[in-house]
């Protein structure tokens, strides 16, 4: 009995108890681990892809996928930066472009962005394609247009660089001279995701769809609606990801952002977020993301080579999903 | 003594909460055709999965020739000479005839398949059987009654003894129906058994050596054709007491007509055409029918979760569209969905979300849709009180509640949503007796309180226990509505075999 309830809650635990472990493993290899930089660091790298996990995990919850995802994050990188570089920088994209107030490029931005999440929406509720390949499909037109504009002349495909200062605040304004911006935006958006998904009919309507669409048509819900809305706010997620990642990197090329969807899919998925809808907490993907930002920047601290740190992360990712398979059979 | 092809005895089978099978007893002459009849749920398709294998029995011995087997899976049925044409067909759609006959048995040259003695085998068996179909073309764009050839050919390609054979009429047109009979009868000839199921009574007078009626999972007799007539095969397969099992009736039906559906028809060919009924507040209006009578079918429609091609709607005397649910619910109809599993529960979300799923959208009417679960908690315990709930908390997963909990929350689940016209298609199923008794009284307590309340069900003593009236369906039209004084089950049941038009031409001729 007693055996049997301590194995249940090391399961029901996992996810803290492989967090810990992982530290304080460090922490022993390493000492110098425990130091308020190395917090601000992890956090800091974790900022931009909490914001494509939150993103990606809305989609999830529907039982789909959007493999469009980090595309899109390039996009949105190579738009921004596009529109919002220095007036006297000799090399811009625009050359006639005049200031814009950086809201300008920002909303344009986020604006094409969610018109590619409404028609991946589409094309999963009304005609009915699968996430999966409507997503890849939309994922290659993306990347397609994004080089396009991107090779365009004067730029040639040229880095696009001389980005504002005024956008690169995000990252260089360090709130108490410790935290930069994006982790208070993820921080921001973390809260805002929460509030939507447990305290509003939209985000009970999210749960009740990928749960059991055919309830969720029989209850008077208008599913179309909701997967529509879904993919469009997955969309503006990612799209500002691409923006932090200008703001970060203070630049942008058309490769940005690839294959960050699978990394913000497997977040959620250690995170408990269910491949197959319905279930998923926004608690387990912020605990996904500081796992895996832990893991890449952890073994890199304490010196382990690159090769196996990739054989880690795979090896984190199946543990926790088998964990997780045992949990809720 | 003579022998039998097929001697089943006492063979039980449980299923948690039910006893689908009990000492049930099945004996089959060589060269004969044996009807297998009974109501739904009687038994006869669990007792058909035991024998095929795909239902393991709790006890009892099946002898074949005299030899007693054990049949474990579908493959040693097979082996063994016991072949079944199943209810729902599950071709494999995106392969040739072909591949779906021969499947799990393909010839082979050493490691290759040999299609070609494969396709000549084939096209020999469906000339033989008078089949007009080709090897080749792909499953998927068969009609439903050639799939239903193949399936025969495919029986029939097993060389069985014993071949079983589930409702196979029930998507074929008089003409292809006379064709299979000329087939069974070639098949009995030639010395095999067929075991046939079927709910159509007059097919059965045509077509059957000996009967087996079957009740309640119990064996009731065995009749040859000769010796017993339509009227006690009813009497037989409905034949029970009627306990204590419902709640008096407590309702009063209302003159007020609260809703009339007008000439509706589907789309589809098959299902119901031209059905018009009334539906009076504080009135149980019960639906009987069997199986692919379409009961289903033309509800959906109502609550606008199917397309009609005509019909109207009046609530109140006004007319109303139910194009979507969400008109449904705006006017005030309720869905009890009949798979609960599959379009009822959520099963990962808690009992509080399931109860809330559609009263969210109406209680959280502000700006933002914000739910406060202060405001939400007193409507919902009342609820769940009323319907006497048993869940260990509001946020247990609805999954790991019973079925007639499970079905109580539904219920709940629609009560939130103010609904005036309830519609519950099978609202007791897979609910233990207990929970039974509990939804009756919801249900009459709901009609006393003057809702309306539509009842699909296909257990009679139910149908009869609980509806002011009965309106029962027969393959998709509305074949007879009985009041209360005048409802027994069997009227019931002549209503949905059709029986009081069709099979008296049988008898008359």
């Amino acid at each position: 009995m007693k055996t049997a309830n301590l194995k249940k809650l090391l399961i029901d635990k996992s996810l803290i108890i492989v967090l810990l472990l992982m530290i304080v493993g460090m922490i022993i290899i390493e000492p110098s681990f425990l130091q308020w930089r190395v917090f601000t660091d992890i956090l800091t790298q974790s900022a931009v892809k909490m914001i494509c996990a939150l993103g990606l995990m809305f989609p999830l919850l529907l039982g789909g996928t959007d493999l469009s995802g980090g595309r899109q994050v390039g996009l949105a990188a190579v738009l921004v930066a596009s529109m919002s570089q220095m007036m006297d920088y000799s090399n811009r994209f625009w050359p006639n472009l005049p200031y814009l107030p950086i809201i300008v490029p920002i909303l344009i931005t986020l604006a094409v962005v969610a018109v590619i999440g409404a028609v991946n929406g589409f094309m999963i509720a009304k005609l009915k394609m699968l996430p999966f390949i409507a997503t890849y499909g939309m994922s290659t037109i993306v990347y397609g247009i994004n080089c396009l504009y991107f090779s365009k002349e004067p730029n040639n495909s040229q880095p696009i660089g001389g980005i504002r200062e005024d956008l690169k605040f995000l990252s260089s304004y360090k709130l108490f001279g410790q935290i930069s911006l994006l982790v208070v935006i993820a921080v921001v958006a973390v809260v805002i995701v929460w509030f939507v998904l447990n305290k509003t009919v939209f985000g009970k309507n999210i749960y009740i769809v990928g749960g059991s669409t055919e309830a969720a048509k029989v209850s008077g819900i208008n599913v179309h609606k909701v997967i529509i809305a879904v993919f469009i706010i997955e969309s503006c997620l990612v799209g500002l990801a691409g923006i932090m990642e200008v703001a970060r990197t203070g630049g942008a090329n058309s490769s940005y952002g690839n294959a960050y969807e699978f990394d913000a899919i497997s977040s959620c998925v250690v995170g408990g977020v269910s491949l197959s809808g319905g279930v998923g907490k926004v608690s387990g993907a912020v605990i996904g993301v500081i796992i895996f930002t832990i893991i890449s920047y952890g073994l890199a601290f304490i010196g382990v080579n690159a090769n196996w740190q990739l054989i880690i992360k795979g090896l984190i990712i199946c543990i926790a999903v088998a964990l997780d398979m045992r949990k809720n059979a | 003594m003579e022998q039998y092809r097929l001697k089943v005895s006492n063979i039980s089978k449980s299923f948690p909460g039910v006893k689908a099978l009990d000492k049930v007893k099945l004996e089959v002459r060589p060269g004969s055709v044996h009807a297998l009849i009974g109501e739904n749920g009687a038994g006869k398709s669990t007792l058909m999965k035991c024998l095929f294998g795909l239902y393991h029995a709790d006890e009892g011995t099946i002898e074949l020739d005299g030899e007693q087997v054990e049949i474990d899976n579908p493959h040693t049925a097979l082996k063994l000479g016991i072949s079944m044409i199943h209810q729902e067909l599950n071709p494999i759609p995106y392969r040739n005839i072909t591949d779906n006959i021969w499947v799990g048995r393909f010839e082979k040259k050493g490691i290759i398949v040999d299609e070609a003695k494969m396709r000549s085998k084939t096209e020999a068996l469906l000339k033989d059987l008078d089949f007009d179909i080709s090897p080749d073309v792909l499953a998927k764009d068969l009609s439903v009654s050639q799939l239903q050839a193949v399936e025969i050919a495919k029986a029939v390609s097993y060389n069985a003894r014993v071949i079983i054979m589930d409702e196979p009429t029930s998507s074929l047109t008089v003409a292809e129906t006379q064709h299979l009979f000329q087939i069974i009868k070639r098949l009995r000839e030639e010395g095999r058994s067929i075991i046939y199921i079927s709910h159509k009574l007059e097919e059965i007078f045509e077509v059957a050596d000996e009967i087996t009626v079957m009740r309640d999972g119990q064996y009731v007799g065995k009749w040859a054709i000769s010796d017993i007539t339509i009227d006690e095969l009813i009497h037989q397969m409905v034949g029970r007491d009627m306990e204590e099992r419902f709640p008096p009736a407590e309702n009063v039906v209302t003159k007020d007509v609260i809703l009339k559906v007008e000439d509706f028809t589907s789309g589809d060919e098959h299902s119901f055409q031209h059905v018009s009924f009334e539906l009076h507040k504080g009135e149980i209006l019960g639906v009987g029918g069997l199986v692919g009578a379409q009961r289903t079918e033309l509800m959906e429609a109502v609550f606008g979760l199917r397309k009609i091609s005509s019909g109207r709607l009046f609530l109140n005397g006004n007319e109303i569209h139910n194009h979507t649910p969400q008109d449904a619910i705006r006017n005030k109809f309720a869905l009890l969905t009949e798979e609960r599993r599959a379009t009822g529960i959520i099963p990962m979300l808690s009992v509080w979300d399931n109860i809330l799923a559609v009263a969210y959208g109406k209680l959280a009417d502000n700006f933002i849709g914000f739910i406060d679960k202060k405001k939400l908690g007193a409507p919902v315990e009342t609820v769940c009180k009323d319907l006497d709930v048993r869940t260990a908390s509001m946020d247990t997963l609805i999954k790991n509640l019973s079925g007639g909990n499970q079905q109580k929350v539904l219920v709940g689940r629609w009560l939130l949503s103010d609904c005036d016209i309830l519609i519950l298609d099978e609202p007791t199923r897979g609910v233990d007796v207990g929970a039974k008794y509990e939804i009756y009284k919801i249900m009459r307590d709901l009609a006393r309180n003057g809702k309306a309340i539509i009842m699909v069900s296909s257990e009679m003593p139910e149908l009869l226990g609980m509806s002011d009236r009965v309106m029962v369906m027969c393959e998709g039209r509305l074949s007879g509505v009985l009041n209360r004084e005048e409802v027994t089950q069997e009227e019931v049941m002549k209503f949905a075999t059709k029986f009081s038009n069709k099979a008296k031409e049988v008898i008359s001729q």
